[in-house]
């Protein structure tokens, strides 16, 4: 394991690359092992946790995962569904029976209509991305006030952690979804900071203490 | 090949009309990252040939019938710009720029970990700036490093390299009036970590002799710019922030 580099500084990998002897230890995403040893198969920096290695990728598209609350966009309307971009490679469908109110077959655009937004769940997917959500649950409703803003997918962690944070110091509400799109519902001057340090994220979040630097620059309120 | 045996490509002294050896590269410049609207991109300079490419996706495969219902659709699209060249290039597509489209995306398709994204299509978007010779290796070594850029998944890069014959001798990495007048060309994609060969086109005739060494020099050549591709890679993320 001499060449993972545990514990020390993160190592950046190419697809290709050789992460050297990996022997006992359980292969994670963006590793493969082949004939010419294990390699890396993404752009990213290794890491090891609890005895698996694996990529976090610096770059990836959202690849949607049942249960995963996402903020989807209208795309289109069908008579009895909606086509809901979802920040990924497919679209997802959300049937009228698995919308919050009782819509009548033809009558799905006098609730939502292309361009709006909404919080929902992913209820299914299959092995060739067919996607379904569903608004049934607590929380998930049309999002019609506030502002949604966007950030990488690999950032995403990091978002959470200092979720409680950016809440006190915008007084917003921040609802993030796992397909890299972030709600944010307040007053003009929170919604600008909130949206300014997830910017802030997505250019720099992959650098050394990048977290200790958003960090102050949240309590100082001028990301 | 234009085969035009009587015109003098070789110094005296063995060296080439703008002086390389014959096992020596044109300078190459690589960049990765270079335009913010796409997914990956990367921008690669080889002598005077320049190319930019722009990878999008994985997204949806439209229209529908160029789904594949186990795997991704790689589409490819190479194209001279109408600036490209001392004359002018009608634009759009021809049938040169279907062939290189069907090649590369060929080449990439045995780097490129289709299967992880059934139903789905990865454009790539190659754009030849300027042309000198060699526009076909110079937009597969650029496509390697934005679809790297990009995050899809690959079980390697893949370096475009190529060797030819002149007055008899086999150089590596032909230059515009070698393309045009010397007796062979042999444009290979090469997997670098790996070694393996994935695309590989001749023109002209290379006896068994030649053409081995020629695919000396090309691995020789990738060699060289495999470690451009990584370290523009590397420079783009490692320790700075992302463009």
């Amino acid at each position: 394991m001499s060449n993972l580099e545990v514990g020390a500084e993160q190592r950046l990998v190419i697809p290709g690359e050789s992460i050297g002897d990996c022997a006992g230890k359980n292969l994670g995403s963006g590793v493969a092992s082949t004939n010419n040893g294990t390699i890396a198969t993404r752009l990213g920096y290794l890491k090891e946790n609890n005895g698996t290695i694996y990529v976090v990728p610096i770059n990836a598209a959202y690849m949607p995962r049942s249960g995963d609350l996402i903020v989807g966009i209208v795309e289109a309307v069908q008579s009895n569904l909606w086509f809901l971009d979802v920040n990924g490679p497919f679209n997802a469908l959300l049937p009228m029976s698995l919308a919050p109110w009782k819509v009548e077959f033809g009558d799905a655009r006098n609730h939502m209509d292309v361009g709006e937004a909404v919080l929902a769940r992913v209820q299914e997917v299959d092995e060739c991305h067919n996607l379904v959500c569903t608004m049934k649950g607590v929380g998930l409703r049309k999002i019609s006030e506030g502002h949604v803003a966007s950030v990488s997918i690999q950032h995403l962690p990091m978002v959470k952690e200092i979720l409680g944070d950016l809440k006190i110091a915008a007084d917003c509400r921040i609802i993030v979804g796992d397909n890299g799109r972030v709600w944010v519902d307040g007053g003009a001057e929170g919604i600008r900071l909130a949206v300014n340090t997830l910017n802030s994220i997505s250019k720099t979040g992959h650098i050394d203490g990048a977290k200790a630097l958003l960090e102050a620059t949240i309590v100082g309120g001028v990301a | 090949m234009g085969g035009y045996g009587d015109v003098k490509l070789l110094n005296d002294d063995g060296t080439r009309l703008d002086g390389r050896a014959i096992d020596e590269m044109r300078p190459v410049e690589i960049r990765a990252g270079v335009l913010p609207a796409a997914d990956g991109s990367a921008y690669v300079k080889h002598g005077l040939n320049e190319a930019i490419v722009a990878v999008y996706g994985p997204m949806e495969a439209h229209p529908r019938r160029i789904q594949l219902q186990d795997q991704a659709v790689l589409d490819v699209r190479y194209n001279m710009a109408p600036f490209s060249t001392s004359d002018r290039i009608r634009p759009g597509f021809n049938r040169r720029s279907r062939e290189i489209s069907k090649v590369t995306a060929e080449a990439l398709a045995s780097v490129v970990l289709v299967e992880r994204y059934p139903r789905s299509k990865i454009r790539v978007e190659i754009e030849i700036l300027s042309a000198e010779a060699g526009t076909r290796c110079v937009g597969i070594t650029a496509a390697a490093v934005a679809l790297a850029d990009a995050g899809i998944p690959m079980r390697d890069l893949i370096v475009g390299v190529a060797a030819g014959k002149v007055e008899d001798t086999v150089v590596l990495d032909l230059d515009k009036a070698e393309d045009n007048y010397g007796q062979a060309d042999l444009p290979m994609g090469i997997m670098p970590a790996t070694g393996e060969i994935a695309f590989m086109q001749m023109d002209g005739d290379l006896s068994m002799d030649e053409l081995n060494t020629a695919i000396e020099y090309c691995f020789k050549g990738a060699a060289d710019i495999y470690e451009l591709q990584k370290a523009a890679l590397k420079d783009r993320y490692d320790g700075g922030v992302s463009q």
